[in-house]
């Protein structure tokens, strides 16, 4: 390397293979203080859960481009089924080192899916007070999810849930149900 | 077909990316909030103090390290808490002639993966939050540091580079106050 001060570009680095690891504590500590300084920006459990989403957006749109070129050589999903099943294998398994425990369809609504994970990374050491009991801060997880399908053409809301442990509800836009009928015929 | 990264899954360790993409969000959050480069720096720094209080008891627990008797057994613990908490093996040199000072260089900087610092962030002390963790730590064990970065690969330099001085021994009697 020469003395100049040059910085060097991201681009010219090779792309991680993802096997670098860190301790559940140093992760558990930072979440914690990101949760502490948002919930100290806030006045209301809706807002709390919107920050929380909004820190996981950032997340996931860098997922997004991550995996697509290091997993599936730069093939993207137009189909919705496929990019369900691809956040609760692939992106759940990057993330968490595990798939999401099961993937269900509402019956009564077709735009809808729950994405269920009895004991997501981010709430195991977070209590939730008695007062508050709708906090959930698997909102960051459901923010992730949400920039996941909106960065690869499924516009989408997630909302974290408790039930069975903790759930994500998807609801998709009804302009992706119908272009997936569209495709269904090809 | 797909290359899965074939984690050993290991309940004590998550993936590096998750914690460096979510720390990014938190810096992204932070100069979003703050709008300037100095106070992200020192909000990270808090931060990193409240970690390093709560670590501490994580480290002493798990690794057993017995007690420091001077700054190079401070200075060997630091090494080990960077192995165990974030799987890298800083080295530790350039002591000051007195002994109170010393580096800790680190050849690749887990927090700044992906990153790249933007022409109007070059102030921004990217990893900052360890400075506060290397403080808050050491003053749960009665020392009293100061933490501040040298070098930092985001900025061009060959090595990222915390410099470590040690200010004075706390007395048992003073309790440790909250920020």
């Amino acid at each position: 390397m020469s003395g100049s001060k040059q910085r060097p570009s991201i681009l010219d680095k090779s792309l991680s293979r993802g096997k670098t690891e860190v301790s559940l504590t140093a992760y558990a500590l930072l979440f914690s203080e990101m949760v502490q300084y948002s919930h100290n920006r806030v006045t209301s459990v809706n807002e709390l859960h919107n920050k929380l989403s909004e820190l996981g957006q950032r997340v996931g749109v860098r997922m997004v481009e991550l995996l697509f070129v290091r997993e599936r050589n730069y093939k993207r999903e137009t189909k919705l089924l496929n990019i369900l099943l691809f956040v609760k294998g692939t992106l759940w398994k990057s993330l968490f080192g595990k798939e999401a425990d099961k993937l269900d369809r509402a019956t009564d609504d077709e735009r809808i899916y729950y994405l269920i994970e009895k004991e997501p990374l981010v709430n195991r050491f977070i209590s939730v007070p008695r007062d508050k009991s709708s906090i959930n801060c698997a909102a960051f997880i459901a923010g992730i999810i949400e920039s996941v399908l909106n960065a690869t053409g499924f516009p989408a809301k997630v909302t974290a849930l408790w039930h069975k442990g903790t759930t994500f509800m998807v609801k998709f836009d009804d302009t992706v149900l119908t272009r997936d009928k569209q495709l269904e015929g090809r | 077909m797909s290359r899965q990264s074939m984690r050993a899954n290991d309940p004590k360790k998550v993936s590096g990316e998750l914690f460096t993409l979510t720390y990014g969000s938190l810096i992204a959050q932070l100069l979003k909030d703050y709008e300037n480069v100095d106070d992200v720096n020192r909000q990270l720094e808090r931060m990193g103090y409240n970690i390093g209080m709560r670590l501490i008891e994580d480290f002493l627990a798990r690794a057993n390290p017995g007690r420091c008797y001077d700054l190079r057994d401070t200075a060997d613990k630091i090494q080990q808490a960077f192995k165990l908490y974030l799987g890298v093996s800083p080295s530790i040199g350039s002591w000051s002639p007195g002994g109170d000072e010393f580096s800790v260089v680190l050849e690749t900087n887990p927090m700044a993966e992906f990153v790249e610092l933007p022409d109007h962030c070059l102030g921004l002390r990217y990893s900052n939050i360890l400075a506060g963790v290397i403080r808050g730590a050491c003053e749960m064990v009665q020392l009293e540091v100061m933490a501040w970065f040298i070098a930092d690969q985001l900025k061009g330099d060959n090595v990222t580079e915390i410099r470590v001085k040690f200010v004075k021994r706390l007395e048992d009697a003073i309790p440790a106050g909250e920020d």
